[in-house]
Parts: structure tokens; C-alpha cells; sequence
């Protein structure tokens, strides 16, 4: 009676172990499973345009001639545009949370961002739309370019906001992994704040500040609702930073629903599978940033 | 001499440098408190009892509301949690249970954070091909998988992450009274860790509300109230991106007050699950 209910238990460990193990590996058949998706709805397009869909510049759902460049270039100019607007800034607000600021009044602001990195990326639009939007007319009137308010730029300010947070909050927290010994032997040495900074910190710091700005680099190459509605959905190649524009995830989420032609829906699938792969990329080396960082 | 100088000329430079990144630190507030600001501003003129009760009205016509979308959050938001949670704690606790370190567990981790670096709107597509298609229209279950799949990542290692704290000693002494391990990881390693696991399920549902990308192609909107999951069905973020996009002036108010609405449900997940978290980190 008891040796059976022992063996029936011993049944139940082997069942639950294989059934933890089944859904440990379905997460790594999701993936292998979105990448498969992508390629197979995709299809009609890779025949069609083969290679060629990455450096030819004509969107045309009225001829069926559809090349990606315009919006791999948008999605690489915003991203970057956004990185150099926003890490300034993620570096001096990392170095004054870690570094400057009082523990307490550091904690209530890191606090403070944290809930800011939640806000949807549509309300990001929605404020885009109506406050920054006017406000960057205003400012290209006055520099004398055309005063269209969207396009390149303004997506990119929003996406330099969105991006921030990320960045900063990856780059504070390695600046207060930095050992107190290695600080205290600066001053000791008769270092000033910003030379025990600039010399002992930022070094020590300087692969995880790194991983920090890989990771807002990735998540500014997705981001889509809040570019969408600022960027003015133009799908030809962008001549300058104030023109109208789109960006691979953009265009995507314009034209989706509306694609009537298979080719149209599978060129639009085929931008996705290349956001796939850039963002599968970008997110592998912060890995391999973060585990040498580790093994140091 | 020349070295008093020389040190004038240090601290000189060390205070103008800590200045200016003192400034630069806080000058990304201005912007951002900015939105919140205009958010509420804007936001709470144009909440009423009709804006929650009623249904969307024709452009021009005063006193729509919102209430589909509503409703449509907590639907979308819920059937996702339904799909997502379970098979995300079952991974989390192999994870942290039976592959501490092998290979598999460790292609697994990588799989997740692959995963949850997949942009939203790639995710909508897919989900698209997966459900919308072989349909052959719009769902909200749709819309409840491609969720499910971005919340599935963060739930995952927290999971594991708050499964590894719960001491071995714990798993010891349920062993040694017979429980046999399978019960020991559901009766007391699982509610050990418990307030940790609600916590990644919270900020992982607070990630997922106020996602709209997902949703453009597999939810996709819907003007009446919908709560069959099989129909299209409206959703917050999805009204506050029609709505702003729209030439109404009317239907742009409605947008303020939809956001007002949304931030406030994801700044109080985001809220809650930083206590709870906190009460945990106290706890250790």
C-alpha cells in the first residue's frame, strides 16, 4: 500500500520534472518559431526582390517595387541621432545619482525615472504630437527650413527622451558597483572628486556604461507608436535631418493593415524579419558585454 | 608656488566640471515632467462619468466615451496574463529547479532575453501570421497572444531569480518529512517566493497595458463594445493612437483623457510591484 503510493509520487516528480523541462523548452521553440514565421510569411518577397530589397530605395505598392534603404536609413539615423542626444546627458545624470547626489534624494529620483521608463510609448506620441511637434515648427521656422514639424529630427528628440532612462539607470547602477577602496585611494592620493571620477570610475565603469547604451540602442531601433506619429510618414530616401521620413517598425505600422497585394504584406513582413535580426544582434552583444564584464 | 597654483587651477576645474554635469543630470527633468504636467492638464478636463460609461461617439457629437476600451484592456490584458503566466512560472521554476547549470537551461536563458529584446511590433506580426490569418479576422485573442509572448520573458527570470533565494534548507526539510520534490517546489518553495513572482507578474502586465503596436494588426479597434475574444476589440492604447492621429479636435481631447486614464492603471502596477519589492528586499 505505501510502496505503491511511494512509487505513484516518484511517477509525479518524473511527470512534473518533464513538464517544467517541456515549457523551458518552448520558450526557446517561441523564438525558433518567430524567426521561422518571419522567413516563411516573408517568402513572396525575398523571391521577388532577393538581395536587392536591401539597398534599392523605391517603395511603390502601385508598381509592386518595393526596396527597404529608405527605412533602414531612417531606423540607423533616428537610433543613432537619439544616442548622441541622449547620452550626455545619461552619462551626467549616471555619475550625479551614483556619485554627487545625497543616498536618499538619489534613491526618490532614480525612483522618479524608473516610473517614467513605464510610460507607454504612445502617450510619448500623443505628447510628440501636440506639444513637440509645434514647438520644433517654431524652432525650424525661425532657422529658416521647411517648418513640416515631424520628420527625422523630432522623432528623433522623442526617442532620445524614451531612451534615456534605459541608459542612465544601467549606467548608475555599475557606477555604484565601483569599489569604495579603489574611490578612497584616489583621495587619498590627493585626487579632486571629478579626477577620481574621470580616472577611477568612468575606467572601472566603462564596459558596463557601455552595455547600457548598447541596450537604448536596441530599444530605440524597435520603438514604433511614438516614431510613427511624429516622423511624418514619407517612404522615400530622407535628404536631411528635417525631412519626413519613416522607419523600418514605422512603416510597419502604417501600412500593415492596408496592404492589399500579398508582395506589399510580404516586403512589410521582410522589414520586420531584418528588425528581427538587427535587434536579435544588438541584444546578443550587450549580452557578451555583460558576461565579460562578469568574468572581470 | 607653482604647485598652489597648480591646485587652485585643479579644484577650479573640478568644481565647473561637477557643475556642469549637475546641470546636464537634471536638465532631461524639465522634459519629462513637462508631459506628465500636460498629461494631467489636459487629461483630467476631459474626464467625466460619461467618458467611462459611455461608447465612442461619432466625430462631433459630444459625450463619447470610452468604455469599450476599457473593458478591452482588461479583457486583452487578462486573457494574456491567462496564457503567459502559467507557462512562464513552469519554465522559471525548471530553471531554477532542475537546470542550475547546464547547457539546455542556458540556451533557454538567452532564448528569453532574445525574446524580450524583439520589438513590439515584430511580435504583432507574428502573431498576426500565427492566429489573424488562419482565422481570417481580427481578435482579441489575437491581441492576448502577442502580449502573452512580451510578458512571457520578464516573468520568466523573475521567476527564477526569486525561486534561487529561497534557501535550500527549506527544500531539505520538506524532503526529509517524505514530500516528494515535485510537491515541495509547488507547496513551499513556490509560495516562498510568491510576492516576488506577483511582483514580475505586475511589472510585466504594466509593460504589456499600454503596449500598441502589438495590437494595430490583432486586436485592430473596435467602435462598439466587444466581449467575445473571437471579435476585434478596442483597447486603451489603441483609441489613444487613432484618436490623436484623427483630424478632431474632439476626438484628440478623448485621447488626453484616455491617457490620463492608462498612466494612471501603469504607474500604480509599476507602484504596487516597487513596495512589494521592496518589502522582499527588506525581508532578506
Amino acid at each position: 500500500m505505501v510502496e505503491k503510493k511511494i512509487s505513484r509520487q516518484a511517477k509525479y516528480d518524473v511527470i512534473f520534472r518533464h513538464l517544467s523541462t517541456g515549457t523551458g523548452i518552448l520558450i526557446i521553440l517561441l523564438v525558433v518559431g518567430v524567426f521561422i514565421t518571419l522567413v516563411i510569411e516573408s517568402w513572396p518577397s525575398i523571391k521577388a526582390f532577393g538581395l536587392r530589397f536591401l539597398w534599392t530605395s523605391t517603395w511603390d505598392p502601385i508598381t509592386l517595387e518595393f526596396g527597404a534603404l529608405p527605412f533602414l536609413v531612417g531606423t540607423i539615423l533616428t537610433s543613432l541621432l537619439a544616442l548622441v542626444m541622449a547620452v550626455p546627458f545619461a552619462l551626467a545624470g549616471a555619475i550625479f545619482l551614483g556619485e554627487l547626489a545625497p543616498p536618499k534624494i538619489a534613491q526618490v529620483i532614480s525612483f522618479v525615472i524608473e516610473l517614467l521608463a513605464g510610460i507607454p510609448s504612445v502617450i510619448y506620441g500623443l505628447w510628440g504630437l501636440f506639444y513637440l511637434v509645434p514647438t520644433v515648427r517654431f524652432f525650424q521656422l525661425k532657422i529658416g527650413v521647411p517648418p513640416y514639424g515631424l520628420g527625422l529630427f523630432t522623432a528623433s528628440l522623442i526617442l532620445a527622451l524614451m531612451i534615456l532612462p534605459y541608459a542612465m539607470s544601467v549606467a548608475r547602477d555599475v557606477i555604484s558597483l565601483v569599489p569604495r577602496d579603489l574611490k578612497e585611494a584616489a583621495y587619498g592620493l590627493g585626487a579632486t572628486r571629478w579626477e577620481t571620477i574621470r580616472h577611477v570610475i568612468l575606467p572601472y565603469a566603462r564596459s558596463g556604461i557601455l552595455a547600457g547604451i548598447v541596450l537604448a540602442l536596441g530599444r530605440a531601433l524597435g520603438e514604433t507608436m511614438a516614431v510613427t506619429m511624429v516622423i511624418g510618414n514619407r517612404s522615400a530616401m530622407p535628404h536631411s535631418i528635417w525631412d519626413l521620413a519613416n522607419t523600418m517598425a514605422s512603416v510597419i505600422a502604417n501600412e500593415f493593415t492596408e496592404a492589399t497585394e500579398d508582395v506589399h504584406l510580404a516586403a512589410l513582413v521582410e522589414i520586420g524579419l531584418l528588425l528581427f535580426i538587427i535587434t536579435v544582434i544588438v541584444n546578443l552583444i550587450t549580452r557578451i558585454i555583460i558576461v565579460r564584464t562578469k568574468v572581470q | 608656488m607653482n604647485t598652489y597654483a597648480n591646485e587652485a587651477r585643479r579644484r577650479m576645474k573640478n568644481k565647473v566640471i561637477l557643475s556642469i554635469i549637475t546641470v546636464l543630470a537634471l536638465l532631461p527633468a524639465v522634459p519629462l515632467f513637462l508631459i506628465l504636467f500636460q498629461l494631467f492638464k489636459e487629461g483630467l478636463s476631459s474626464l467625466s462619468l460619461d467618458f467611462f460609461l459611455h461608447l465612442p461617439a461619432p466625430p462631433g457629437e459630444p459625450g463619447g466615451g470610452i468604455a469599450n476600451a476599457i473593458v478591452g484592456t482588461f479583457i486583452i490584458v487578462g486573457l494574456a496574463v491567462l496564457i503567459g503566466v502559467p507557462l512562464s512560472i513552469m519554465a522559471g521554476i525548471y530553471l531554477s529547479e532542475y537546470g542550475r547549470d547546464c547547457k539546455l537551461a542556458e540556451v533557454i536563458r538567452v532564448s528569453a532575453d532574445v525574446l524580450q529584446g524583439v520589438p513590439s511590433i515584430v511580435i504583432g506580426i507574428v502573431a498576426y501570421a500565427w492566429i489573424v490569418k488562419p482565422l481570417g479576422h481580427f481578435s482579441a485573442l489575437s491581441g492576448s497572444v502577442a502580449l502573452a509572448l512580451m510578458m512571457i520573458p520578464v516573468v520568466v527570470r523573475t521567476t527564477e531569480e526569486v525561486l534561487r533565494l529561497v534557501p535550500n534548507i527549506l527544500r531539505e526539510a520538506s524532503l526529509a518529512l517524505g514530500v516528494p520534490y515535485w510537491r515541495t517546489v509547488l507547496k513551499v518553495v513556490l509560495p516562498t517566493g510568491l510576492v516576488g513572482v506577483t511582483t514580475g507578474i505586475l511589472i510585466a502586465i504594466a509593460r504589456i497595458a499600454g503596449e500598441t503596436a502589438p495590437l494595430l494588426f490583432t486586436a485592430f479597434g473596435n467602435q462598439f463594445m466587444a466581449l467575445n475574444p473571437m471579435e476585434p476589440m478596442n483597447a486603451l492604447p489603441l483609441v489613444i493612437f487613432n484618436y490623436a492621429t484623427s483630424p478632431y479636435a474632439d476626438w484628440w481631447r478623448q485621447a488626453w483623457g484616455a491617457s490620463l486614464v492608462l498612466i494612471i492603471m501603469v504607474l500604480s502596477l509599476n507602484i504596487v510591484s516597487r513596495i512589494l519589492a521592496r518589502r522582499i528586499a527588506g525581508e532578506k
